[in-house]
């Protein structure tokens, strides 16, 4: 992999500081921290996972949301180095999925398919908890330096504070209270996405653009326009209708 | 998905006495789930409170009268941990009613601290966007539930949504047919297959998902086979309405 500009770093960080500083969407921001990790390292995706009470690792966000690799981020939840990375609080970097079926016999076979050669999770930490993992995709098996997984490791300890800022600080919360709001949120996002797709006759990975373009156009939260499509569909606006003409950020 | 803790909470409750034989009530099961989640964890007292968006709601069952009566409190008062954990979604545990921190329901943590309550642990109940309620846990004593004891106390909140339901379907409580899946279903396209459910036969999420299960019971199939036939578009349940 290329070496990471030092500029460059340092303007992820400044941009993922200031959405810290106001009130912030959560889904925003791990997609945020999601694109800002894939393209430090030149990975081709990266995807966040949060640990639930219940069932271990769950799937948050990613750069890429495509129906292909949203399956691959969730097949972690149970088998891959997302969970080893959870388990031991240690990063697992350039694991080679074309020799790894009999470590991961799940997610590995599934990968090559989908076409990722390379895998890395890094932990989220925080202080001594783990709360979830960092997964990046590679389609190509070069090599990870120590140098970039230092980098990748300050940004997932960064979006763990972000994931537990909002009202963890003021009111001394509990972990678990944290997590199964922001899990929570990500379920309201999919109930939207079908909403969305069923009515504009589009598919999912569409809808979810549609979603996207409509809250960013309209200056609203991601979660806050999701949970009003889900609670009532029937009431959803016409998310064709508020189309931004081009350059949309990403 | 069908985990662990959830096989472990459904033993519990199949545990408790029921209180007549043959087909039991929505509001039996609910006290019987109360009952086990009283008994298999280190606390006093259950409520389980349904509630609406717009602020309705009551008593579903308790586990003991004191809970009955600390479940009417919230809705006398208007405040509390239970109506917390429902507007923000997100389970609200509070250790010690005597911390500073719990002034945050004056009226509240004065009234319950006079019926010996000391701890107070609240989950809601619900289905990614829309909330069905809230069961509430109570304690004599101050002091955390450990990790474990907390994710137990889900496992029983994930009974209780199920259970209401599969109610709204006319289905029996505690049956849980089409829980046992794929532990690598694939999750999303559940709640994606919600949504869809939702636009075509105008409902709203948590009811989507009670058609899923009815669909998946009365055809014999898996629930996420289900799910994927309706987010590829090759099932449509107002077709089938």
């Amino acid at each position: 992999m290329t070496a990471v500009p030092t500029e460059r770093v340092a303007e992820v960080f400044v941009e993922v500081a200031d959405t810290l500083v106001d009130q912030f969407d959560l889904i925003e921001f791990l997609h945020m921290v999601s694109r800002r990790a894939a393209e430090l390292v030149n990975a081709s995706a990266a995807g966040l996972l949060l640990a639930d009470p219940k069932q271990g690792l769950q799937f948050m966000a990613a750069s890429d949301e495509s129906t292909r690799l949203l399956e691959l981020f969730q097949v972690q939840a149970h088998d891959g180095p997302c969970v080893d990375a959870f388990r031991t609080g240690l990063p697992v970097v350039n694991a080679d999925m074309t020799t790894a079926s009999h470590r991961w016999p799940k997610f590995a076979p599934r990968a090559v398919a989908a076409g990722v050669l390379a895998v890395h999770a890094i932990p989220l930490r925080l202080r001594r908890n783990v709360i979830g993992a960092l997964n990046l995709f590679s389609s190509e098996t070069s090599a990870l330096r120590p140098a970039d997984v230092h980098i990748v490791q300050a940004l997932a300890d960064v979006a763990a504070i972000g994931i537990l800022q909002e009202r963890a600080v003021r009111r001394g919360e509990e972990l678990t209270e944290q997590l199964q709001g922001a899990l929570n949120s990500r379920v309201v996002i999919e109930q939207a996405k079908g909403a969305i797709a069923q009515q504009h006759h589009v598919n999912v990975d569409e809808a979810f653009q549609l979603l996207r373009r409509y809250a960013r156009s309209h200056q609203r939260k991601l979660g806050d326009v999701a949970r009003a499509i889900a609670i009532n569909p029937a009431g959803m606006p016409d998310l064709f209708g508020s189309e931004q003409p081009a350059g949309d950020p990403v | 998905m069908a985990d662990d803790r959830t096989a472990w909470a459904h033993a519990q409750i199949r545990r408790q006495p029921r209180r007549q034989p043959g087909t039991e009530t929505i509001a039996d099961y609910l006290h019987r789930l109360c009952s086990a989640t009283a008994s298999s964890l280190p606390i006093s007292g259950v409520g389980l409170n349904l509630m609406t968006e717009s602020g309705g709601g009551g008593m579903a069952g308790a586990s003991d009268s004191t809970s009955e009566q600390l479940e009417e409190l919230q809705f006398t008062l208007g405040e509390g941990p239970c109506i917390e954990a429902f507007v923000r979604g997100q389970p609200v545990l509070e250790p010690d009613l005597e911390a500073p921190r719990a002034t945050r329901w004056p009226m509240y943590s004065t009234s319950v601290l006079e019926l010996g309550v000391r701890a107070v642990f609240a989950f809601p109940l619900q289905v990614g966007a829309e909330r069905l309620g809230v069961l509430d846990l109570y304690r004599d004593q101050i002091g955390s539930l450990s990790a474990e004891q907390t994710a137990q106390a889900i496992a029983f909140a994930g009974i209780a949504v199920t259970s209401l339901l599969d109610h709204q379907q006319g289905n029996p409580p505690g049956e849980g047919a089409a829980d046992l899946d794929d532990p690598l279903e694939y999750r999303f396209e559940l709640y994606q297959a919600q949504g869809m459910v939702a636009v075509q036969l105008r409902v709203g999420v948590a009811e989507a998902l009670a058609r899923l299960r009815a669909y998946a019971y009365a055809t014999n199939r898996r629930l996420s086979d289900v799910a994927g036939d309706v987010v590829e578009r090759r099932l449509d349940l107002a077709d089938d309405a």
